[in-house]
């Protein structure tokens, strides 16, 4: 297929592997921010393939995985509620919150569809005015353009019976905190290339300078993702750190200058919880208080939970919108979702991995997502 | 002159719609024998002749090993690219029984209707029915018909079983896989989910992608005709068509039955440009979509290549490949060859991904 076969030439890529080989002196550690470029890596065997010359760590960057276990638990009850329809990417659905998922809301009764983009919901909302529709607003910069127009398209319409439940996040807030945390030992990164179309690349200038880390922003196919790590073991082997863009068929250094200015006319940036990381300053978006009408939480506040306490829980943080333990490790005892997702372990040295954990029956949300690490290595890497 | 707050009309019910599928037309009354008597027995008459149904159909006497099977169709839209329901109802149940090895004889078709669906519609999907088993010359000999109150069923639902003559010697059996086997698809796998899905959530690809749904007799009978399906030589050990779960099942329940690995070469699967590109941007396999007119066969070691150039006698099959072979039991019971040269696990289909494409 045009645009597919030419990035995936193995001969191409069996070059970039030598020329990889070729240039790294010592066992190098890299961290691709994004689920997507996760997959990519592992369904190609690029992982498996540099194992023993470069450690590729797989960081957080799959958005139904970091979307709070509370969230989902908001959306089970408001798709549960007489008039209401949950409407969500079809990843979203099948991921568990405290204990269950959106498709178990279905079959209990509540009404839960799945769209491919957010405008789609507005339109059901159109065509079904006696129905409220909540759309479940998850991802990225990438995402969350589409979610904002949908909101400037339901205000333009006037209609009343929309809303979004929004649970967006930011990658380089993420990224900043794990490079505080102290066990973190990425050396560089391949930047989602999905996210930079939108945002453009300046933003990591500052992140270079206080980290002294390469960023290099990645595509997704086998010779994207090799050229990325072979960009950024040779900046680590001349020991420089700098912003490099191996994604410019798709990436502009300013990023795209309508969809940013639609994202900061709806939300503002916000303090965020990240599932298995807890709250990351900065780490998200919120609706502006001018669409709070179309904030499902403001909508249906009467059915939030309250409050949790901090002699409920030892992590406490006052931040967390979603009023419990925001640092996502009182879930489950069993997942180490939160050290996979951090890049603290494989998901193979999790006991659970492939044993009471699969994709049949998962205990975290890495396992469900077509994005998550977990459930990557157990599509290609599992042996039986 | 102002209008009335009422609307006059006869305090009488003007009864169903004429042009909608009511209740009443399940109820066993005069507006049900006349569905049947002008909308349905027509369609399915044999030599033009259209008789009363009798309770049973009684078929001719017949010696040799029969072939039966049954399937259920609830797929959502009715209407898609290169098919509908009706004539998936028929292919499917068809394919069911071509693929054991069996020549499709005579077949029933049981229709569950919402209330409410356009009369129209039914006819569509019924003509549509009758002129697959036409195609095939099946005959369609006993049905049934229920109307469900609307919200009880979705638009349609049919179930077809079938029967067929079993042409030996049927294929060996997956339990007769042995490593060095040889493994092929009859053509490019995953469009019927594709085409499904396209439809279904307007994914505005252009032309739209297209469904395989087609009959697999004529591809099985082209080993029968080369001799390679015979009482002297049998080199087939299993066929199966890939609906649910695609090839990546069947795989599976092979592997599961020999005890062996079956492995595939990505690159030597055939796919179309617009089903790889679909499920590229869904994120999906085309090795675990479903088709409804392609088959994956294991067929012994040394003779993948002739197989394949009799599959592509049948137009049906013109783009047969052989795509992998049998291995000792190795790392994984099913495996992939990637283009880049390493080999990983294949996995089996998890969850509902494509919920009611057939």
């Amino acid at each position: 297929m045009k645009h597919l076969d030419e990035f995936r030439d193995p001969i191409l890529a069996r070059r970039l592997v030598d020329e990889i080989r070729r240039t790294v002196s010592q066992q190098r550690v890299l961290m691709e921010v994004c689920g997507g470029q996760t997959h990519s890596l592992l369904r190609h065997g690029i992982a498996v393939e540099l194992e023993d010359i470069v450690e590729l760590i797989h960081g957080p960057g799959c958005p139904v995985c970091v979307t709070p276990a509370e969230a989902i638990d908001f959306a089970q009850q408001l798709a549960l509620e007489p008039n209401v329809s949950v409407a969500s990417f079809g990843d979203m659905l099948r991921v568990p919150g405290s204990s269950r998922s959106l498709l178990d809301a279905r079959s209990q009764g509540g009404t839960v569809k799945i769209v491919y983009s957010p405008l789609d919901a507005v339109e059901l909302a159109k065509s079904n005015p006696d129905q409220h529709i909540v759309f479940f607003a998850v991802g990225f910069e990438t995402t969350a353009p589409t979610t904002a127009l949908a909101v400037l398209q339901a205000a333009g319409l006037g209609l009343e019976n929309f809303s979004l439940l929004v649970s967006h996040v930011r990658v380089l807030p993420a990224m900043d905190a794990l490079m505080q945390t102290p066990e973190c030992r990425v050396e560089g990164f391949l930047a989602a290339g999905h996210v930079c179309t939108v945002t453009g690349f300046d933003e990591y200038e500052n992140f270079v300078e206080r980290y002294k880390t390469p960023v290099v922003v990645t595509g997704f196919e086998p010779l994207d993702l090799l050229d990325g790590i072979l960009d950024c073991v040779t900046q680590l082997e001349t020991g420089r750190s700098t912003v490099t863009n191996r994604y410019a068929r798709s990436v502009q250094q300013g990023g795209n200058a309508s969809a940013q200015e639609i994202v900061h006319k709806v939300y503002e940036i916000a303090d965020t919880t990240w599932r298995g990381m807890g709250v990351i300053p900065q780490g998200g978006y919120r609706l502006r208080d001018e669409f709070s009408q179309f904030d499902a939480t403001h909508r249906f506040h009467s059915l939030q939970q309250p409050k949790g306490t901090e002699a409920e829980c030892p992590t406490f943080n006052a931040f967390d919108v979603w009023g419990s333990c925001p640092s996502g490790v009182c879930a489950s005892d069993e997942c180490r979702s939160g050290e996979v997702l951090t890049g603290l372990i494989k998901p193979f040295e999790c006991d659970a991995f492939g044993t009471s954990c699969s994709p049949d029956s998962p205990l975290g949300a890495p396992m469900v997502s077509a994005e998550g690490a977990c459930a990557a290595y157990f599509k290609y890497q599992r042996t039986v | 002159m102002q209008q009335p707050a009422w609307q006059l009309g006869c305090p009488v019910s003007l009864g169903p719609q004429p042009d909608r599928v009511s209740l009443a037309h399940g109820e066993g009354g005069r507006l049900m024998r006349r569905l049947i008597e002008e909308n349905i027995l027509p369609r399915f008459a044999q030599d033009g002749e259209v008789k009363a149904p009798p309770d049973a159909a009684i078929l001719p006497e017949f010696s040799g090993e029969l072939a039966f099977t049954t399937d259920s169709f609830v797929v959502s839209p009715l209407f898609f690219p290169g098919g509908d329901i009706g004539r998936l109802a028929i292919i499917g149940t068809m394919n069911d029984l071509a693929v054991a090895g069996a020549l499709p004889m005579w077949i029933s078709l049981s229709l569950i209707i919402e209330e409410g669906l356009p009369l129209p519609v039914l006819e569509s999907v019924l003509e549509s029915a009758a002129q697959a088993a036409r195609e095939a010359g099946v005959q369609v000999v006993a049905g049934d018909t229920k109307v469900v109150p609307a919200g009880a069923a979705d638009g349609l639902f049919i179930t077809t079983s079938g029967i067929g003559r079993v042409l030996p010697p049927p294929p060996l059996g997956p339990e007769t896989i042995q490593p060095g086997d040889e493994l092929i698809v009859s053509g490019p796998v995953g469009r019927h989910g594709i085409a499904i899905l396209a439809a279904r959530e307007q994914l505005g690809l252009i032309p739209p992608p297209e469904t395989d749904c087609a009959c697999l007799f004529d591809p099985v009978n082209q080993l029968r005709i080369t001799g390679l399906m015979s009482d002297d030589r049998n080199v087939v050990r299993a066929i199966r068509d890939a609906t649910r779960g695609g090839v990546t099942a069947i795989l599976h329940e092979w592997s599961q039955a020999c005890g062996h690995t079956l492995t595939v070469r990505e690159t030597a699967v055939p796919t179309t440009p617009d089903t790889r590109g679909s499920a590229e941007l869904l994120g999906l396999d085309p090795l675990q979509i479903a088709c409804e007119g392609t088959m994956l066969i294991a067929v012994k070691q040394g003779v993948g290549e002739a197989v394949v150039q009799a599959l592509r006698n049948s137009p049906q099959s013109r783009e047969a490949a052989v795509i992998g072979e049998v291995r000792e039991r190795g790392l994984a019971p099913v495996t992939i060859q990637r283009s880049l040269g390493t080999e990983q696990p294949l996995d089996e289909p998890s969850g509902a991904m494509l919920p009611r494409i057939c």
